[in-house]
């Protein structure tokens, strides 16, 4: 078997020792120290709640931590809970955390996630992140029983979320996933989602874990397996995801993990986007959207200035990737005023299509080219941010509405380029 | 007296004769060998070609900056003038072995010494061709870097980049060639300190308040005013 090769034998003799499981908890980590005791409690919890007849195994790759999370995560009890619930365990819940490496890699967790569901024969997983802090025990339950009892694949969660949060879902990879693949799914890219053991067995004999992506995002290459695999895919709703802390400084890295991957997949998925014209919903338990108004301060005066300078130096650059038609458009909106700057929908979309076609044919470093959409997306932020200031959720809906059927009705324009490459 | 003077003018034309006659063959050969090498020149010119378009050797040159270079100089593409170069080196070689063939003593040491030379230069071009390549990549990543965290002019520090590395490239492609080796030493000391010396002025002067701005931002300032600057992506 392929996870023979790199799980340890310590970790394996633990597997063994846990026999064969309903439901598998895959938790990677890395210095989590400070969340990690209240997650776990949680996830206990809605194991205890919700599937208390059920076989379950939380599994915790780590990678590397220096304080002491592995050691919080085995050595929580599920005992603990007892004070504060009624809950009483039918079953034991086994707790396996291992190492493999010195630093993090969100590929080499799923991958040891995956293997260690493989060997466990568990028939349904859920993956959850180890930061979040509005994690409740149903959680648990929204995500595995429609794997459980509706015989999902899929299971991707919808949450309630700030309007001006997650730009880059609601402005590129929902609008383009949909245009290619035909379905509504509003967040393609999420740390917190479940799966069958069917489907995890399938993608982890894929070819797809030293790819030339560098092992980025795998979550969404995980979420595009299940659909061009025509897996039973379904969202589920959450609740309320936390405020995420990230700096102006890690768009490139989120850019890298979701946009490059989703690019990269074009070539392989080719057959399976290349015919649909259409997009259909996906079964949602809950709403598939909620967003929070409140006033959040942003700097778009920043935003703007780091578009305009980023088209008049990376000219050269540009150049190599766009055409000239839609370079010189880049150009005239950079050059115009705040209050007069818009960067439409529909040049967006031509934008994120040339930049696709750019990545297949390598016109210059892969790399670079995910780079250099930074400075764009900016400009795109800054229109959104716009459009969007005073608008209901309503307004907001229609608003990403409008941008996905741009992204569709440019569809044969991405194809027609697609065609035409070299 | 008249005798005498037809008689050496018969024996020096008949030298020359004999000399001509001596050298012909060799004439003919050398020519026979111009010949030959031309066509297996050309061979090579067209194999060469064929093997450059397939390999996108001219994307890479674009890549590299070298086609940009070669338009400006009015020449054709990066695959036509490598295989033309290739042409002239392996028809002139085989010159070179024709004039040897003729025997004549000094143009055969100069023969020889093109021989020895030929694999430097193969190397050089080499290094230059790669160094070239690597300029490009690191100054368009420096480039990229510089925008996408908002660093005031980045160009600047691409081209201070590019510079560097084709500096450090050229000495290395002189040394290589055994071209006035002394004098590129110093002149490379001289123009890499003098850049270094123009940086560092023009940093400590002219970007003081900048580096001080920048420290401030990554160690004084709390995160949290950053974060309000620009919604999550994720």
């Amino acid at each position: 078997m392929a996870e023979d090769t790199f799980l340890t034998d310590d970790f394996v003799r633990q597997l063994i020792n846990v026999g064969e499981v309903d439901i598998l908890v895959g938790l990677p980590t890395h210095n989590n120290a400070t969340t990690i005791g209240a997650v776990v409690q949680s996830i206990q919890s809605g194991i205890l709640q919700w599937f208390p007849r059920e076989r379950a195994v939380i599994i915790n790759p780590d990678g590397g931590s220096r304080d002491g999370t592995p050691e919080l995560v085995t050595g929580i009890s599920i005992d603990d809970l007892r004070p504060v619930s009624n809950l009483h365990a039918l079953r034991t819940l086994h707790s396996i955390s291992t190492r493999y490496g010195s630093s993090p890699s969100r590929t080499v967790a799923f991958r040891t996630i995956l293997a260690a569901a493989e060997l466990l024969r568990a028939k349904a997983c859920v993956v959850m992140s180890p930061e979040s802090s509005s994690f409740e025990g149903e959680w648990i339950s929204k995500l595995l029983r429609p794997i459980r009892h509706d015989s999902f694949d899929l299971v991707t969660p919808t949450y309630r979320r700030h309007k001006f949060e997650g730009l880059l879902v609601t402005n590129l990879l929902y609008p383009m996933i949909r245009a290619l693949y035909g379905l509504r799914i509003r967040e393609p890219y999420t740390r917190e989602f479940g799966f069958s053991g069917r489907l995890g067995g399938e993608f982890l004999l894929q070819n797809v874990w030293d790819d030339a992506t560098g092992g980025h995002g795998i979550e969404l290459r995980f979420t595009l397996a299940a659909i061009t695999g025509q897996q039973r895919i379904c969202q589920s709703f959450l609740g309320q995801k936390d405020h995420v802390e990230l700096r102006s400084a890690d768009l490139v890295p989120a850019l890298r993990e979701t946009v490059g991957p989703m690019f990269s997949a074009l070539e392989s998925t080719f057959t399976a986007w290349s015919g649909v014209t259409a997009s259909q919903p996906v079964p949602t338990s809950g709403p598939d959207h909620e967003a929070l108004l409140d006033p959040m301060r942003v700097n778009r005066k920043r935003l703007r200035e780091m578009f305009s300078t980023g088209v008049a130096e990376l000219e050269t650059v540009f150049h190599s990737i766009l055409s000239p038609s839609t370079l010189a458009e880049l150009q005239r909106i950079a050059g115009l005023e705040e209050a007069d700057f818009n960067y439409p929908a529909e040049l967006w979309v031509k934008t994120v299509y040339e930049f696709a076609v750019s990545y297949q044919k390598s016109v210059i470093s892969r790399d670079h080219i995910i780079q250099a959409l930074a400075p764009l997306f900016r400009g795109r932020v800054f229109t959104f941010l716009v459009e969007n200031r005073n608008g209901s959720t309503e307004d907001l809906e229609n608003n990403i509405e409008g941008l996905c059927l741009e992204f569709e009705r440019w569809k044969p324009y991405l194809l027609q380029m697609w065609k035409s490459r070299e | 007296m008249r005798e005498m003077i037809i008689s050496e003018l018969s024996q020096a034309l008949q030298e020359l004769a004999r000399g001509f006659a001596h050298y012909l063959p060799r004439l003919i050969v050398m020519l026979i060998l111009a010949f030959l090498g031309w066509v297996f020149a050309y061979v090579v010119k067209t194999v060469l070609r064929s093997i450059l378009r397939l390999i996108r050797f001219d994307k890479l040159s674009e890549n590299a900056g070298a086609s940009q270079l070669l338009n400006k100089a009015a020449l054709p593409s990066a695959s036509e003038v490598l295989s033309r170069f290739v042409f002239w080196l392996v028809w002139l070689g085989f010159i070179l072995l024709g004039v040897g063939v003729l025997g004549i003593l000094g143009l055969q040491e100069q023969v020889a010494k093109f021989f020895f030379f030929l694999p430097r230069l193969f190397v050089a071009m080499f290094i230059m061709f790669f160094g070239l390549l690597a300029a490009s990549f690191f100054s368009r990543a420096a480039l990229l870097a510089a925008v996408n965290a908002n660093v005031p002019s980045p160009r600047v520090l691409s081209l201070a980049v590019r510079s560097v590395i084709i500096v450090f490239v050229l000495s290395i492609v002189f040394e290589e060639l055994g071209l006035a080796e002394e004098t590129m030493l110093v002149a490379f000391g001289i123009a890499f300190g003098a850049l270094m010396l123009g940086l560092a002025i023009a940093f400590g002067i002219g970007g003081r308040n900048l580096a001080q701005g920048f420290l401030e931002k990554k160690f004084v300032r709390p995160k949290k005013e950053e974060n309000e600057d620009e919604p999550s992506p994720l």
